[in-house]
């Protein structure tokens, strides 16, 4: 039987890779993969935390995490799409025309 | 023996796969290991028995989300970039807060103290089948949010035409 603190360490491991990726990485495309890595840390530990915990509610957690991430899928590329419009880089730091 | 085994492989997949996702160059690459990651991921919650959820995460996230990502990475010319340095000057201190990050939650996970249990055993998901238990508790208990959801849904798919549609001149 594996001990669900093991699974609570490994989402730790993917959310902190997937932190990494978003505060490191220029390419737009590879930050916002990263967002999606982090949101599947967070299912891995409420599924196993379902499992362990023997409740449902978990389950059903991941069900809306998941609808609401293909919505922000679709927002998300479609805000790149309209970005590359304006200006053709997929690099992060070449968007400063707001002055942040 | 053989489950802390499956676990093993699987947990070093995702971790070795997520790390492939963020340091590739090329992002045909990242969504092409990002498939990879997804079929692991979907592996750890089949043995955790969650099949439907195993189901979900192949159909919405391997056939759907990544399908976008990859239409959206050909509809970009990306041949100047791939050339370019991929990480910005500080990522060192990106690196600092990831780990930093990491320490901390592994800390927290030692002092974990489950509460108290469900009725969802795993004799009544053995009676009842996994979809059926989720199904019982997603049309009853969570019918309201469930309605939500698809009204999140309309809202993205309005949003991501708007937002992605060319401007028509007057």
């Amino acid at each position: 039987m594996v001990p669900v603190t093991w699974y609570m360490a490994l989402s730790a491991a993917v959310f902190a890779i997937g932190v990494f990726g978003f505060v490191t990485r220029r390419n737009v495309i590879i930050m916002f993969m990263s967002v999606e890595l982090m949101l599947n840390a967070v299912n891995i530990n409420l599924v196993a935390m379902s499992h362990y915990l023997e409740d449902i509610r978990g389950q059903i957690m991941v069900f809306f995490i998941k609808a609401v991430a293909a919505a922000e899928a679709a927002i998300g590329l479609a805000i790149i799409i309209a970005l590359f419009r304006n200006k053709p880089t997929a690099h992060i730091d070449e968007i400063k025309e707001m002055g942040g | 023996m053989l489950v802390e085994l499956f676990f093993f492989y699987f947990a070093a997949a995702v971790i070795g796969l997520s790390l492939m996702v963020i340091t590739r160059k090329n992002p045909v690459h990242s969504v092409l290991w990002m498939l990879l990651l997804f079929f692991h991921i979907a592996g750890l919650y089949l043995m955790l028995n969650a099949e439907m959820m195993a189901a979900i995460q192949l159909i919405v996230y391997a056939g759907a989300i990544l399908v976008l990502f990859l239409f959206v990475v050909l509809l970009l010319d990306l041949k100047k970039e791939i050339g370019e340095e991929q990480y910005v000057g500080v990522w060192p201190t990106g690196v600092a807060v990831a780990v930093a990050l990491f320490t901390l939650l592994l800390i927290m996970t030692r002092s974990f103290v489950a509460g108290p249990h469900g009725n969802i055993t795993i004799e009544r998901v053995r009676e009842l089948s996994h979809p059926g238990v989720v199904g019982r508790a997603m049309f009853t208990e969570y019918l309201f949010p469930f309605e939500v959801a698809s009204l999140v849904l309309l809202v993205a798919v309005i949003g991501a035409i708007i937002l992605a549609k060319k401007r028509i001149k007057e």
